[in-house]
């Protein structure tokens, strides 16, 4: 059977070709995401017949003369009884330049929880106005969400712009107010666009009637924007799975690439989150603080050179350092200090509150470890004024889809960063000890909408400066 | 270090990076995982995903297979072969073993697809299993579009899609209480051409019927099935030879082909990409049940 001969040796039909997007949308109710979303997929030939001629025969059903886009992204069947969306969905859409994968986070009920899910792997968001309406509330919501989870591209899609007649005044003046949002919001990558999702323009194709536009469609913004991901830049960080100590060898085809398994191979398995390594690299281990070198970087498609962010591989070291699953390998240029104490914004998911004292466990990259909830310092309010930041309400507890700051004491000291410079390590999930159940989603360190409140100076007091041995 | 060298990842390889990573996450974190392998095309990239993640060492735990008794043989066959090759324990639970001895009976419109169901949870239930990984994508059906990377099981197998854990970052939360199980899929984010790339990049093995065969077929509910002795010809149906492959391969009962000429998993890339039907779709009889026959049987406690 299985004909693999030579294969292994070379990957390189999986280095060629496309490279991958993640993007989230967000929006209000009736803004007109599920049809921009369906416009999107439907445009890019992603959407199959039998699944259109289903679309069709219920649009039919329901007395409208056209197919409904929306329905394209139809899910649950509470969500067609009700004609209402619940939940994150995935989306898969592809051209030959990119593969885009799509969280469509509803608007409304729980959007908190819904959008902070999304973001937290976006590459981009795709925030939706309706162009009769502009920035409204949930729009600054949105996008202070977007801030905090520092989703690095934020595309404003003026929606039904032919319902205001194709007029460029309209969208100057949204465009104008979006951008002095951004600004108050430290989000800096924005780009707006004139669209009707409904009509076609500007989604995949040119519109004529927006001849005053010339920046480019929604699916040109995506296929272009920069993906070369910050991350890649960043310093290394590399969350420890599991200790590879092999008792016997892999199977065929894989066996014979086996770096001589013979009781001497330690190998530790992970996926680089951050920044790059080489063989010969000088790293140090997390939270022991151990320096050692890299000896090799091992895959079953043979050793590399250079691994980058993303990547999921075996790190070998050059000397007989301790090293677990939970540990961090990490760039000797400012790894993060080892805390027990972290102050940290707070997305609070569930349904139950969190209240001060509370025992908790905190999962961060491959380590999980109790905490205690020292203090709740303050909720965000969000209904605020374009040209301002939202500012901190003094609260006894949050609940769901609150944001707060949160002080933890750790039972044990984990190596956080900070959220701002590194997303996968500044972030950690607060998970109940009882049923397991996932609480809530916490950004380490300072937030970059309050730069100026007082809860900012305090908490950047608690990190990272402390603990004893950490970078200098 | 030049820029060419920073580049950032292709689809493929961040795919597979962030497979093997879910499935290392697992082994790392639950006392007794097991795979569901059918030989089906999914079910073999995930299989091929884990030995990758594992090298150099084997692949610590089993893979199950849900035998309907109505496979085709040629599957049944490439099973075998597949877990002798990548190194896997195979456990078999036998829906026919449970029709024999009375604890599901034969449906009136001959599927066997729904019977999985009590065999698959006897199963977890017997060998202790906390974790299964599933073949399921997300982009396979609506139902599917919601599903959690780690979706949990109460005692009873059942999903409850309305709620469902928020799942951020990489931060896969498998704990759950005792008697609760966390189903796996590791190929959340893959597509059906994503699939077949990995295959013809990988050179990855999979059942000669997922290519282009001549097999006698009548065409029925707008649909090509196959003539075996599960799913004989019906009176004045008319039986024609035809060139044809599979897009998925379930029970043959329920499992249609579509026709083709494409005999390598290149032509196969080329037909899906140009595909106008959904995989499911084209192919799948027991998803045609009702508008959310997926979404019932995963409520269940299905794959």
């Amino acid at each position: 059977m299985p004909q693999r001969s030579s294969v292994l040796s070379s990957n390189a039909n999986l280095t060629g070709g496309r490279t991958l997007l993640r993007l989230a949308t967000a929006g209000s109710v009736d803004d007109g995401k599920s049809t921009l979303v369906g416009r999107l997929l439907f445009d890019t030939n992603s959407v199959l017949a039998d699944t259109l001629d289903h679309v069709e025969q219920v649009s039919k059903r329901r007395g409208l003369d056209r197919a409904d886009l929306a329905l394209l992204t139809d899910g649950l069947r509470a969500e067609r009884e009700q004609g209402i969306t619940i939940d994150v969905a995935y989306r898969y859409f592809a051209t030959p330049a990119r593969k885009f994968i799509l969280a469509d986070c509803p608007g409304h009920v729980q959007y908190t929880r819904n959008t902070v899910t999304g973001s937290s792997t976006a590459d981009v968001i795709v925030l939706l106005v309706d162009a009769r309406k502009g920035v409204i509330e949930q729009t600054r919501r949105h996008l202070a969400v977007a801030s905090l989870l520092r989703v690095p591209h934020v595309v404003l899609v003026v929606n039904k712009i032919d319902l205001v007649d194709y007029s460029e005044d309209v969208f100057t003046a949204i465009a104008t107010d979006f951008a002095l949002l951004a600004r108050s919001l430290g989000v800096l990558d924005t780009h707006c666009i004139p669209v009707s999702a409904t009509e076609g323009d500007n989604v995949v194709t040119r519109s004529h009637r927006t001849p005053w536009y010339d920046g480019p469609t929604v699916l040109g913004y995506l296929e272009n924007v920069d993906d070369t991901r910050l991350a890649v830049g960043s310093e290394l960080r590399f969350p420890v799975q599991h200790v590879v100590r092999p008792q016997s060898a892999a199977r065929a085809p894989w066996a014979s690439r086996a770096p001589e398994v013979n009781g001497d191979y330690r190998g530790y398995a992970g996926k680089i989150e951050s920044g790059r390594v080489r063989p010969g690299d000088e790293i140090v281990v997390l939270p022991r603080g151990s320096h050692t070198l890299v000896e090799a970087i091992d895959t079953p498609d043979g050793p590399l050179d250079l691994a980058v962010a993303g990547q999921s591989v075996i790190i070998r070291l050059n000397s007989d350092v301790d090293v677990s699953r939970g540990d961090v390998l990490a760039a000797t240029d400012a790894p993060p200090a080892p805390i027990r104490d972290i102050t940290a914004t707070v997305c609070w998911l569930a349904e139950r509150d969190l209240t001060n004292g509370a025992r908790v466990l905190v999962q961060h990259g491959t380590s999980i470890t109790k905490a205690i909830v020292k203090s709740i310092e303050g909720v965000l309010d969000l209904d605020f004024e374009s040209g301002t930041v939202p500012c901190w309400r003094p609260t006894a507890t949050l609940t769901l889809n609150d944001i707060g700051r949160v002080r933890l004491a750790l039972a044990s000291p984990l190596p956080i960063d900070s959220y701002r410079e590194h997303r996968a390590t500044g972030a950690f999930i607060i998970v109940d000890d009882a049923d397991g159940w996932t609480l809530g989603a916490g950004l380490a360190g300072s937030t970059p909408l309050t730069a100026r409140t007082a809860f900012t100076t305090q908490s950047d007091q608690h990190y990272p400066a402390q603990q004893g041995r950490g970078p200098s | 270090m030049t820029t060419d060298q920073l580049r950032p990842l292709t689809e493929l390889q961040a795919l597979e990076s962030e497979s093997i990573h879910i499935i290392r996450e697992v082994a790392a974190t639950f006392s007794s995982p097991i795979m569901l392998f059918s030989g089906g095309k999914d079910s073999v990239v995930m299989l091929h995903l884990a030995a990758k993640a594992f090298w150099p060492a084997p692949i610590p735990f089993g893979v199950l297979h849900v035998d309907t008794g109505h496979n085709f043989p040629e599957v049944l066959q490439f099973r075998d072969e597949a877990v002798e090759f990548y190194g896997a324990p195979l456990k078999i639970a036998s829906v026919q073993d449970y029709i024999d001895d009375g604890r599901l009976r034969e449906r009136p419109d001959g599927t066997r697809n729904p019977l999985q169901t009590l065999p698959l949870l006897d199963a977890i239930t017997k060998g202790g299993h906390d974790a299964v990984f599933g073949g399921g994508r997300r982009d396979e059906e609506r139902a599917r579009a919601k599903e959690r990377v780690f979706s949990m099981r109460d005692e009873f197998g059942q999903w409850d899609p309305r709620n469902q854990r928020p799942e951020l970052w990489s931060l896969y939360n498998g704990r759950h209480l005792p008697g609760e199980h966390v189903r796996i899929f590791p190929l959340s984010n893959w597509t059906e051409l994503d699939v077949w790339d990995y295959i013809a990049a990988e050179k990855i093995s999979v059942p000669t019927i997922y290519y282009a065969h001549e097999r006698h077929v009548t065409f029925r509910d707008g649909m090509w099935i196959a003539i075996t002795e599960v799913t004989p010809a019906r009176p004045g149906e008319v039986v024609e030879l035809h060139s044809v492959r599979y897009r998925t391969v379930g029970d043959m009962s329920c499992t249609a082909a579509v026709l083709s000429a494409a005999s390598t998993a290149h032509d196969v890339i080329t037909e899906v990409g140009l595909s106008k039907i959904t995989e499911r779709g084209a192919t799948r009889a027991d998803d045609r049940l009702s508008e959310a026959a997926m979404e019932d049987r995963k409520r269940e406690g299905y794959f």
